[in-house]
C-alpha cells in the first residue's frame, strides 16, 4: 500500500510540474492512462485472491481518486493561467481616444435661436417666417412709416438695383423683422377675419435682417427676433409680464432686473425700450439696451384689417445677437459672421 | 441733442441731483445718452494778474514771476511757459491745490527760488486736450475769484437721444418744460420783451405756398457790427451744446434755436431785391448753399426767395450768395414755421442734413417764432449793435389743432391698470396739456409744441410715460390654451440642423450679400438680368445677394485653411435669392430657404486607430442619405457651374430635383487656392424637413434566404439604372437587393466591373422552396444579361 502512496505523490508532484496542457494529458496517461500504473494496479486485481480483492480494490480507488482530483486540480490552474495570460495579453489602453466622427456644433445665435423659440413656445406661440427681400410696402407702410417719415432715418436701407441699373423703388432688403407681424396678421384676417371671435395671434419670428451699417458694434446683416400677441384685451401690463418671464427664464436667473423706458416707434404705441441689469457678473449693475416693444399702434392693425376697438396687442424685437452675445459672453458681434472654427466650436 | 446742465437749471427749478435728473429724463423717455462733467475735479485755482516776468538768474527756459492772486501781498511763482508776460491774467493753481490728475501743488524751490504756486495752462486744468501755454482769460477776469466759479466749470454736460417724435424737447426750453411736468418742478422760462422799432425798413413778405409755409416773421437789422466777438457766456453755452462758436451773428441765431427751439435765418439784406416770398422751386432752379454744394432744387422744394432767386433751401439751408459775412452790417432776419411735410426727406436726398432741418421735419412750435425774432433781435442789438425796423409778419391758415379724445376706460384697459379721470386730469396738467371733460372722457388739445398727440394712444402713451411704466405691473401673461399644430410629415428645421451637427459639421452664418465673381463661378450668373444688385452696397464684395450659399462656405473654408484647420466640415442654413416675375410673396424674387454644406480633409478627424483618407463623394452622400432617411431618395448625374462634372449629382427625392452634391470643380479649387476639392452640396431646406409618417406592414414570420449574386457589366452602366431596370422584372419574393463589393481590376475584362449583390427573399405566409429561389434568381440573371448585357461572374 506504500507503493499506491507513492504513486498518488508521484502523480501529484508530476502534474505540478507541468504546466503546458498536452504535456499534462501525457503525463496523465502515466498514472491513468491504458497501462498507466493505476491502471495497471486495477488489472492486477483480478490476481489477487477474492479476500484481498475488496480492500486492494477500494484502496487502488482511493489512490485512484486522489490522482484524478490532482489531474483536475492542475488543469484548473492551468486553464486559469492561460486566461490569465490571455487577458493580461489583451489589455489596451483604455485611455486612447475613440475611433470616431468629431461632433460638430451649432452656431451660438441659432442656438440662442432654439432656446427662444422653444421658452415662447411653451406659452404658445408659434414661429412664423417672412421674406428678406420685402416689399416697402410691409417693411414701412404697413408699420406705419409713411414716405418721409423722419422714423426712415433711423433706418439706413438697402434697396436693389433693377437689371437696367435704376433704382427698384417696391423692394428692399428688409430693416426689420416686423414686417412679418403686418404678414401675419393679414394672413391671420383673411382665415379668420368672418369669425365673431378671432383666435389670438401669438408669434415670435426670427430672421435676418440688413442695415447699411458696419462697425464693431454693427453689422450689415445681423438677426433679430420678433413677437407679436393680439388678442381681446391683451395690454402693456401683459407684455411686460411676458418679456420679465422671457428674460428671466432666457438668462436662467432671477438675479436681474428689467426696465422699460419710454421711446417711440411708428408701429407702436405706448413704445418702450427693453434694458436689462444683471446683479452680478461681469456686466454686473450696466443697463443693456436689448429689445424695443410696445403696444401694436392701432394704423398698423387697421392696415392688417383689426378693428382695433375689438383687439389690442403688443409687440417686440429682441436683438438675437446680442441676446446671444450677453448670453455667453461674446464680445464683438462680428464673431458671428466670420465662420472662424476656433470661434464657433466653443459653441458645439 | 447736447446742452449744458447749468443752462438748463436757469429755466427749471429743481433740487434734483445731476443723477436723478439724468435717471428721470431717460425714464420719461428722453435717453441720457451721456452725461460729461464739463471739466474734471480740481480746487484752489483762481484768477490771477501777472505782475511782474523777471528771467531765473539759474535756469534759462525759466521765469520769476510776482502774480497777483487776489489775497493780498503779491505771490512769487516760477513759471516756465513761453507766453508768461506782464498784465496777462491767467488762471494760477494755489498752494494746496490738487489738479486733475491728482497733482498737488506745494510751495518748492524750483532751481533754488521759493516758487508758491503754478501757472496754468487749460491742458493743466483738464479742459483742453493740448495746449501750448498758459490759458489765458480775457483783461476783465476777476483777479482772485475761482477758476471755476469764472468759467463755470462746475457743469456737466448731458447729451439726451432724442426719439423723433419729441421735437419739443430740441432746445433748453423743451427740456425745461419736460423736466417741469416730469419732476413736479417749476419751470423759468425767460422773458421775451418785444422790441421796438427804430427805423422804419421793413421788407415785405409773401406766403405763396402756404400750406408749406403758413406763417413768417422778418425783420430788418441796419447799422450791425457782425465783426464784433461773441460774449464768452454764449460761446460757452453754444460750445457745451456741441455748437462752434463762428461769428457773433451765426452765434445768435444758433443761441436762439438751443433756448427757444426754433430755428432762424439771417440773410444779408442788401443782397435782396423786392419781397421775401416762401414758395415751391421753380423748374430748373439752382442754389449756391452755404456748404458749398451746387443744387438742382426739385419741385417738391420749399425756398426762401426774393424776387428774382432763390436765397435759400427753406427751413433746411441757406444760400451762400445771401449768406451774411463779417462784412454784412444790414440783416434780414427769418423766423418762421415751415410745415414737417414739407420739409421731411428732402435734405436726406440730397445728402446732407442741418440743425434746422432736423427741427422742422419733426415739428418746431409755430406759438415760439414772433418770441425767437425778438429774442434774437434782443441779442443782435446787445451784442452786435444796430437798430431793428418793425417786425413783418405773414400768416396763412395754421396747422389745426384737432382736440383728441382720451377714454379713460380705454386708457385702463390698453395700459393694464386701473386709473382715475382725477390721476389722468393730474397728469395731462403737469404737462400744459388744455383739456375739456365730458364725464370720464378727456377732450385734448395739443400745445402748438407737440406734433405728437393726434390720437388716443397718444394720450395713452402720454398717461403711461408720466405715471412710470416702472409704477406699471408685470402680471404672468395669461391666455387661451390651445394646441398647437405639429404636423408629423415635417421634422422641425432644429432637428435637421442637429442630425448634421452629430455628423461632424458646423453651422455657419454668412452673409446674404456676395461678391459678384461668386455668382459668377459658382452659379454660372453673370447676366444683368440674372443677378440681384444692391443699389447702395456696403462694399463691392458685398454687392450682388447670393443664389448659392456655396460662395460663403467656400470662403469661410479659406478663412479656416489660413488657420490651419485642416479638417472642415461647415453648413448653413440661409435663403438663396433668384429673380422670378411669378414668385411670391414679393412679386421678382424667389427667396427659397437652403441647406448647404461643406466637407473637406480627412474622412475621419486625424487619430491612431483609423487609417486616414480624404473625404470623397461618398461620405458626404452617406451624410445625405442619413440626413434625408427616405426611400424615395434618388441621385443622378448632374452638370453644375460648380461641380466637377464627372462627381456631381442632382438629388432627388420622390423624383422632385431638391439639390446638388458633389465635388468642387477643378477650376475653383484652383482658382481658390485649395490644397484638395471640397465636397459641397444645396439642398431645399423645406425638402430636407420632410418625413414620412410611418405606416405599418406585416413583418414575416418565416426566415429570409439570402443568396448572393456576382455579375460583369460595363463600366458605364450606373448602378441606378440596373437598378430600375430590375425592379419592373423581378420576382415579388425579392425584398432587397444589397450592393456588397464593386471590384475593377485583374479578372474583369477592360472597361468592365464587376457587381456583387446579396439578394435577400422572402414571404410573409411561408417558408420558400429551393426551387422558387432558383427560380427567381435566374430571373434576375437573365434581366440582367438581357437589359444590360451583363454576364454572371464565374
Amino acid at each position: 500500500m506504500d507503493n499506491l502512496d507513492q504513486i498518488v505523490s508521484e502523480a501529484q508532484a508530476a502534474f505540478a510540474a507541468i504546466s503546458d496542457p498536452d504535456a499534462l494529458e501525457q503525463v496523465k496517461a502515466r498514472f491513468l492512462g491504458k497501462s498507466g500504473q493505476i491502471t495497471e494496479l486495477l488489472k492486477g486485481l483480478g490476481k489477487l485472491p477474492p479476500e484481498e480483492k475488496k480492500t486492494a480494490g477500494a484502496a487502488i480507488n482511493v489512490a485512484k481518486t486522489a490522482v484524478e482530483t490532482a489531474l483536475n486540480e492542475r488543469r484548473e490552474a492551468i486553464r486559469k493561467a492561460a486566461l490569465e495570460a490571455r487577458l493580461a495579453e489583451e489589455a489596451l489602453d483604455v485611455t486612447l481616444p475613440g475611433r470616431a466622427e468629431a461632433r460638430g456644433g451649432l452656431h451660438p445665435v441659432t442656438r440662442t435661436l432654439e432656446r427662444i423659440e422653444a421658452l415662447f413656445r411653451s406659452i404658445g406661440f408659434e414661429v412664423a417666417d417672412g421674406p428678406e427681400i420685402e416689399e416697402d410696402f410691409f417693411n414701412f407702410t404697413a408699420m406705419n412709416t409713411p414716405e418721409d417719415h423722419p422714423a426712415r432715418s433711423m433706418h439706413d436701407t438697402f434697396y436693389l438695383q433693377n437689371p437696367d441699373g435704376t433704382v427698384a423703388d417696391k423692394v428692399l432688403l428688409r430693416t426689420h423683422t416686423s414686417p412679418i407681424q403686418a404678414r401675419y396678421m393679414k394672413a391671420h384676417v383673411e382665415r379668420y377675419g368672418q369669425l365673431e371671435k378671432m383666435p389670438e395671434i401669438r408669434i415670435i419670428a426670427p430672421g435676418r435682417v440688413y442695415r447699411v451699417d458696419s462697425d464693431a458694434t454693427h453689422s450689415p446683416m445681423f438677426n433679430q427676433v420678433e413677437g407679436l400677441w393680439v388678442g381681446d384685451g391683451v395690454s402693456f401690463a401683459d407684455l411686460k409680464g411676458v418679456i420679465a418671464d422671457f428674460l428671466k427664464s432666457f438668462f436662467e436667473t432671477d438675479d436681474l432686473v428689467v426696465r422699460f423706458r419710454p421711446s417711440f416707434f411708428p408701429f407702436t404705441e405706448p413704445s418702450a425700450e427693453i434694458d436689462v441689469a444683471f446683479m452680478s457678473g461681469a456686466l454686473k449693475g450696466r443697463w443693456l439696451e436689448i429689445a424695443g416693444c410696445g403696444m401694436v399702434h392701432p394704423d398698423v392693425l387697421r392696415i392688417a384689417g383689426i378693428d382695433p376697438e375689438k383687439y389690442t396687442g403688443f409687440a417686440f424685437g429682441f436683438g438675437q445677437d446680442r441676446l446671444t452675445m450677453l448670453r455667453y459672453g461674446v464680445n464683438d458681434l462680428r464673431l458671428f459672421f466670420e465662420g472662424d472654427l476656433r470661434f464657433l466650436r466653443q459653441f458645439a | 441733442m447736447k446742452f449744458s446742465e447749468s443752462w438748463l437749471r436757469t429755466l427749471v427749478d429743481t433740487k434734483l441731483s445731476s443723477e436723478e435728473l439724468s435717471h428721470l429724463l431717460t425714464m420719461a423717455g428722453l435717453e441720457v445718452e451721456g452725461l460729461e462733467p464739463v471739466a474734471p475735479q480740481f480746487n484752489d485755482v483762481v484768477v490771477a494778474q501777472v505782475l511782474e516776468v523777471v528771467k531765473h538768474p539759474d535756469a534759462d527756459r525759466l521765469n520769476v514771476c510776482k502774480v497777483d492772486t487776489g489775497r493780498g501781498e503779491p505771490t512769487t511763482i516760477v513759471c516756465g511757459a513761453p507766453n508768461v508776460a506782464v498784465g496777462l491774467r491767467v488762471p494760477c493753481a494755489l498752494p494746496g491745490a490738487k489738479l486733475p490728475g491728482d497733482f498737488v501743488i506745494k510751495i518748492a524751490k524750483v532751481r533754488g527760488i521759493e516758487s508758491s504756486g503754478m501757472l496754468c495752462s487749460a491742458k493743466e486744468l483738464g479742459i483742453a486736450e493740448e495746449a501750448s501755454g498758459l490759458m489765458i482769460l480775457p483783461p476783465d477776469a476777476p483777479v482772485g475769484q475761482s477758476i471755476r466759479q469764472y468759467l463755470d466749470l462746475d457743469d456737466n454736460e448731458f447729451e439726451l437721444k432724442l426719439t423723433p417724435n419729441r421735437a419739443d424737447c430740441l432746445s433748453l426750453n423743451g427740456v425745461a418744460r419736460e423736466v417741469a411736468a416730469i419732476a413736479g418742478a417749476r419751470a423759468k422760462f425767460i422773458d421775451v420783451p418785444e422790441v421796438a422799432a427804430t427805423i422804419v425798413d421793413q421788407r415785405a413778405v409773401v406766403l405763396d405756398a402756404p400750406a408749406a409755409c403758413p406763417l413768417y416773421f422778418g425783420r430788418v437789422l441796419k447799422g450791425v457790427n457782425a465783426k464784433a466777438p461773441t460774449p464768452e457766456w454764449m460761446k460757452r453755452r453754444l460750445e457745451r451744446s456741441a455748437i462752434r462758436s463762428i461769428s457773433a451773428l451765426v452765434d445768435v441765431t444758433n443761441y436762439v434755436m438751443l433756448e427757444l427751439g426754433q430755428p432762424l435765418h439771417a440773410f444779408d439784406n442788401t443782397k435782396l431785391e423786392g419781397a421775401v416770398h416762401a414758395r415751391m422751386a421753380k423748374p430748373e432752379e439752382k442754389l449756391l448753399l452755404l456748404n458749398e454744394q451746387t443744387i438742382n432744387i426739385d419741385a417738391d422744394i420749399l425756398v426762401i426767395a426774393d424776387e428774382v432767386k432763390p436765397l435759400a433751401m427753406a427751413g433746411i439751408m441757406g444760400g451762400e450768395e445771401s449768406g451774411i459775412t463779417l462784412e454784412t452790417s444790414e440783416l434780414f432776419l427769418e423766423s418762421a414755421f415751415f410745415a414737417p411735410k414739407a420739409i421731411a426727406g428732402r435734405a436726406r436726398r440730397y445728402g446732407f442734413g442741418s440743425d434746422a432741418s432736423h427741427r422742422f421735419e419733426r415739428g418746431v412750435d409755430f406759438g415760439g417764432a414772433k418770441r425767437a425774432i425778438e429774442r434774437a433781435t434782443q441779442l443782435i442789438i446787445d451784442v452786435c449793435g444796430g437798430a431793428a425796423g418793425p417786425v413783418t409778419e405773414a400768416k396763412a391758415e395754421m396747422p389745426a389743432r384737432k382736440p383728441v379724445r382720451l377714454r379713460t376706460a380705454r386708457a385702463c384697459a390698453v395700459i393694464g391698470m386701473t386709473f382715475s379721470p382725477e390721476q389722468i386730469a393730474g397728469l395731462f396738467n403737469g404737462l400744459a396739456l388744455s383739456f375739456v371733460r365730458e364725464g370720464d372722457d378727456f377732450l385734448v388739445t395739443p400745445p402748438t409744441w407737440r406734433f405728437d398727440i393726434e390720437i388716443e394712444e397718444d394720450l395713452i402713451e402720454e398717461i403711461a410715460r408720466l405715471h412710470g411704466y416702472d409704477n406699471i405691473p408685470a402680471p404672468a401673461p395669461r391666455g387661451n390654451l390651445k394646441m398647437m399644430v405639429q404636423p408629423e410629415a415635417q421634422r422641425p428645421a432644429a432637428r435637421v440642423r442637429q442630425l448634421l451637427v452629430d455628423r461632424g459639421y458646423q453651422e455657419v452664418v454668412n452673409f446674404a450679400f456676395v461678391e459678384e465673381a461668386w455668382e459668377a463661378d459658382f452659379a454660372a450668373k453673370t447676366a444683368e438680368a440674372d443677378l440681384i444688385r444692391l443699389a447702395n452696397p456696403i462694399a463691392s464684395q458685398m454687392a450682388v445677394m447670393r443664389s448659392t450659399l456655396f460662395g460663403g462656405l467656400i470662403s469661410n473654408l479659406v478663412t479656416n485653411l489660413k488657420r490651419k484647420q485642416n479638417r472642415v466640415r461647415l453648413f448653413e442654413t440661409g435663403r438663396s435669392f433668384a429673380r422670378d416675375v411669378a414668385a411670391t410673396p414679393v412679386p421678382g424674387f424667389v427667396q427659397s430657404w437652403k441647406l448647404s454644406g461643406l466637407a473637406y480633409g480627412g474622412a475621419l478627424p486625424e487619430g491612431w486607430g483609423s487609417a486616414s483618407r480624404k473625404v470623397d463623394f461618398f461620405d458626404v452622400k452617406g451624410d445625405l442619405e442619413a440626413l434625408l432617411a427616405s426611400t424615395q431618395l434618388r441621385f443622378e448625374k448632374l452638370v453644375h457651374p460648380a461641380l466637377h462634372p464627372g462627381r456631381a449629382a442632382r438629388v432627388l427625392l420622390d423624383g422632385r430635383e431638391i439639390g446638388c452634391l458633389g465635388e468642387l470643380h477643378p477650376e475653383w479649387v484652383q482658382k481658390y487656392d485649395l490644397p484638395q476639392a471640397p465636397v459641397v452640396f444645396e439642398l431645399d431646406f423645406d425638402a430636407v424637413k420632410a418625413a414620412q409618417v410611418p405606416v405599418f406592414s406585416e413583418v414575416s414570420k418565416f426566415p429570409p434566404v439570402i443568396r448572393d449574386l456576382a455579375i460583369v457589366v460595363d463600366q458605364e452602366v450606373a448602378l441606378q439604372t440596373l437598378l430600375d431596370g430590375l425592379k419592373e422584372q423581378v420576382s415579388g419574393l425579392v425584398q432587397d437587393i444589397q450592393l456588397f463589393d464593386v471590384y475593377v481590376g485583374k479578372g474583369v475584362p477592360e472597361n468592365k466591373k464587376s457587381l456583387a449583390f446579396r439578394i435577400v427573399m422572402q414571404d410573409t405566409q411561408r417558408t420558400l422552396q429551393d426551387s422558387e429561389v432558383d427560380a427567381a434568381m435566374q430571373q434576375l440573371v437573365s434581366c440582367f444579361e438581357q437589359a444590360f448585357g451583363a454576364q454572371l461572374r464565374a
